[in-house]
């Protein structure tokens, strides 16, 4: 049966560095970061790591689709947050979906984005049920790196399976070639990078073509019949370059989105065909591929179902949620490249049993809470006996999601007092549409004023707390804006 | 019904130490001081207590749990002793626990002892601490300013004040408990201050600023209780009986359930509901002749005096501004300083409270002494959140009134 792409979802952390603020601190060390201090690359809040951005991307993907119609729940990155606890698995507990499904974490290569995405499309053939792929990155970079200005923070997700697809999955080909550009190695922090000029002439250039010419002869399609090459590559004209060498139509390439986003790591070629998707037109071919250790090349044909398709954020609607950063020393503080003094309130121990957060992750992790059967309240959490006290029925509260309700502001306050990585922390009492409250954390809150009580908030999952000495971090809901206003020039 | 404590029980002598940064005295210095202070004023031997309650808030920070640090300390005579916890409530507490043992007849006197050492932590402000293994899941990072300073956001909504009109009456608040700590000489803070100085604080929790909090101090409260009659019998005239106890406990709504609008505190209505039943009065704001209560920040005390049912709903801001509350007010609020100045050692607070009501009542104190003789006191210590909390309320008079 035919098999490919169902549904897109992106997600864009709403912080915009602008580089030219990273360039003014290390122009003395290196004025030849001059080139890359123009436009602006996506910046993770402090709570936000490759799952939380998955998870937000996942949500836009699956919009009002029925969570139960998946068999899996992929997730690639290089910068998972846990090396030995599935990463997907967390994404998965977050959406509320099923334990009866495939959970599967791809590492290890810039193009693990492409290589997942491969296999779910492989396996989503035979799965009955739709894969949910996901992918994102939070990359590591130093201090005046060139990933530093060239890299961004984002996700994307894309349900595939068969029947109604908004575009048909052609064919693939991959080139594994051990080329080692750059690697991170089991103890190392960040990447060690090899010369640009090779990477380019020995790396993009023979092997790049060396996949795509193989995938276009399998698939028998012409390179001038492509309509969109989604290539990520922040180095300049190496996907049109790489056009040219091909026989790919000029016009075929693909936004690499540097200017205002940068290059999200192992997530951008899927990041990329995510923001291709937005506009494309049935019988447009879109053919993806991406660079590391080999080349993945993916060829996808646009239905007439992608009209159909209901309205999401996508990444234009994540890159239009937007807020300019102008301060590189918070990058620098959330990614712990300087050592700042958090003072005493910092160093409250943040241990999770892991009995506890097991007993209550449908809680913690799902934002699960309970509804009355007998008097219809909805309360969070979940209790015994119901919060209403004219009812006070007991063992009467079923499973009531409450992630994905949009809530409003009865009360808050900006606090300088409690220890935040990104002072005042914001949080309130917010009230759900349909019943229910939360004294919540808020984020990605403007401090020039956007709060009033009655403003609309929807949650995101967020990292709640850090335990730096046992390496774990525990996640919740926050409450945010659902129409930010965009400020910050 | 329950015919209630009313006169059942008389305060035989009390004591409290200096509060504030007692940089060089243990929690059992400080206990130790405050209890001779009560021992003395009672004129009894210790050997004659029959039981203790022992509150702290915060004892890890301290002594530690159980009641036998309180033991230890005054070398009582391995009577029984209870130790109490129950957020800043906890000081009521411990008086609310040796006054039912009194009253329901096990004790003839019986020892109330609150003691909190906080400036061990190296940082101001309350200890940021831990709140339970499952609400760390899912809390919010709250500090006690964030989370009173959103009954402002509320109160503002809910009855239409302006920013500046709340956060004037707020200053006039603390400026007024500044006046009044100025003038007890056992009070942390001893400064006066104006309301500009106020206005223009740096910001804690919006809106609350610096002077919209009250101190972190150490210090410790003690109050020895007995029966009227046993009291007269050691030769005590003119006592200061207790005319009502009450505590109400948050339930959960006020956090989970929509019927709660954040501008005031259930717990505060109901238990004052209940006291001012149990002690027979009927108006509050003409009878009751002087109050402290649990200024944490200037935002709470505003919206108790409605919740306390002295100022009507939303008209708080006016009896403020008035000076109703003033010390030469109708109806002082916080006449020794209150939690803003005199301080705010938790396990204590509710006992020191009473204390100030005890010294007034029996003209005892000082320069802060009111002129009107007082004959209704009451006490309101709050402990938790305005979302999830404990209210105890006591009222103290004239035995008789």
């Amino acid at each position: 049966m035919e098999v490919g792409i169902l549904a897109y979802g992106g997600y864009i952390p709403q912080s915009r560095l602008q580089r030219s603020e990273i360039f003014k601190t290390h122009a003395w060390i290196n004025p030849g970061l001059k080139g890359l201090s123009k436009g602006e690359r996506s910046m993770a809040n402090w709570d936000e790591d490759s799952v939380t951005m998955a998870v937000e991307a996942a949500r836009d993907c699956l919009a009002d689709h029925d969570r139960n119609d998946l068999s899996g729940l992929y997730m690639a990155s290089t910068t998972f947050p846990f090396l030995d606890r599935q990463n997907a698995g967390i994404v998965a507990d977050a959406l509320s979906l099923s334990s009866g499904i495939q959970t599967l974490d791809f590492a290890s290569s810039q193009r693990a984005g492409t290589s997942g995405l491969t296999v779910a499309l492989q396996m989503s053939g035979n799965a009955g049920k739709p894969i949910l792929f996901t992918t994102a990155e939070k990359r590591h970079t130093k201090g005046a790196s060139t990933l530093e200005f060239t890299t961004g923070d984002g996700a994307a997700a894309l349900m595939v399976g068969s029947g109604d697809v908004i575009t048909r999955f052609v064919g693939s080909h991959t080139e594994a070639v051990d080329f080692v550009d750059h690697y991170r190695g089991e103890q190392a922090s960040y990447d060690y990078q090899w010369e640009e000029r090779w990477i380019r002439d020995e790396g993009y250039f023979k092997i790049v073509p060396a996949a795509v010419t193989a995938l276009l002869e399998k698939t028998g399609v012409s390179a001038t019949d492509i309509t969109t090459f989604c290539f990520p590559s922040a180095a300049r004209n190496v996907a049109a370059s790489l056009a040219k060498k091909l026989g790919l139509p000029e016009q075929s390439v693909a936004d690499n989105l540097q200017a205002n986003c940068g290059e999200t790591g192992t997530a951008h070629a899927v990041v990329m065909l995510v923001h291709a998707l937005e506009t494309a037109k049935p019988g447009d071919k879109i053919l993806v591929a991406s660079f590391g250790q080999g080349c993945d090349a993916l060829l996808f044909e646009v239905t007439d179902a992608i009209s159909k398709l209901a309205p999401r954020q996508g990444i234009s609607g994540s890159l239009a949620r937007r807020r300019a950063e102008t301060n590189y020393a918070k990058f620098q503080a959330f990614n712990k490249l300087v050592t700042l003094d958090l003072g005493i309130r910092a160093e409250v121990d943040k241990n999770t049993g892991l009995t506890t957060l097991y007993r209550n992750r449908k809680m913690a992790q799902g934002m699960v809470g309970g509804q009355c059967s007998k008097c219809g309240t909805a309360q969070f959490p979940k209790s015994n006996i119901c919060v209403n006290e004219n009812c006070g029925a007991i063992d009467t509260q079923e499973d009531y999601p409450f992630a994905d309700r949009v809530a409003k502001i009865n009360s808050f306050t900006a606090d300088r007092l409690t220890f935040s990585p990104n002072p005042p922390a914001y949080y309130g009492m917010v009230q759900f549409e349909g019943g229910g409250r939360l004294m919540a954390d808020f984020t990605d809150i403007d401090p020039e004023g956007e709060l009033e009580v009655g403003t609309n908030m929807k949650m995101m999952f967020r990292v709640k707390d850090y335990d730096d000495n046992r390496g774990f971090r525990r996640y919740f809901w926050k409450a945010t804006p659902v129409n930010p206003q965009s400020k910050g020039e | 019904m329950a015919s209630g404590i009313k006169d059942k029980v008389a305060i035989l002598g009390m004591g409290c130490s200096a509060f504030g940064e007692r940089w060089n005295d243990n929690a059992e210095d400080l206990i130790v001081e405050a209890f001779i202070e009560a021992i003395e004023d009672a004129g009894i031997d210790k050997s004659q207590i029959n039981a203790a309650w022992f509150s702290t808030g915060i004892e890890e920070q301290h002594v530690g749990k159980s009641a036998v640090p309180l033991s230890m300390a005054l070398r009582l005579p391995n009577i029984p002793v209870t130790r109490l916890e129950n957020y800043c409530a906890s000081g009521s507490e411990a008086f609310r626990g040796a006054t039912y043992a009194v009253a329901s007849g096990a004790c003839d006197i019986a020892l109330a002892v609150g003691v909190e050492k906080l400036k061990d932590t190296g940082y101001g402000g309350l200890p940021q601490r831990n709140r339970g293994s499952v609400n760390d899941l899912f809390w919010a990072n709250a500090s006690a300013p964030g989370s009173f300073a959103q009954l402002a956001t509320a109160y503002r909504a809910k009855h239409d004040v302006s920013a500046m009109d709340l956060k004037r009456a707020m200053a006039h608040i603390s400026v007024k408990s500044h006046d009044n700590g100025a003038k007890n000489p056992k009070a942390h803070l001893r400064n006066r201050i104006d309301e500009d100085k106020v206005m223009n604080a740096p910001m804690i929790a919006e809106p609350l600023g610096l002077f919209d909090c009250c101190g972190v101090s150490d210090g410790a409260a003690v109050a020895i209780v007995t029966t009227p009659e046993i009291a007269k019998a050691l030769g005590k005239k003119d006592l200061v009986t207790v005319k009502a106890m009450q505590l109400s406990a948050s339930n959960g709504r006020e956090a989970q359930h929509n019927s709660w609008d954040g501008s005031h505190f259930v717990t505060t209505r109901a238990a004052a509901k209940r006291a001012y039943e149990e002690a027979g009065i009927s108006n509050p704001r003409e009878q009751i002749s002087l109050f402290e209560v649990h200024d944490c920040f200037s935002i709470t005390e505003l919206v108790t005096m409605e919740d306390l049912f002295i100022s009507g709903e939303g008209r708080a801001v006016f009896d403020i501004m008035d000076g109703f509350f003033d010390a030469d007010g109708k109806v002082p609020c916080q006449i020794d300083g209150g939690l803003k100045c005199f301080g705010h050692p938790i396990g204590a607070s509710g006992l020191r409270m009473i204390y100030e009501m005890y010294l007034q009542m029996q003209g005892r104190a000082g320069e802060r002494q009111r002129s009107q003789e007082p004959i209704f006191g009451m006490t309101h210590n709050l402990g938790g959140f305005p979302h999830q909390n404990i209210c105890s309320i006591t009222i103290v008079g004239k035995e008789g009134a």
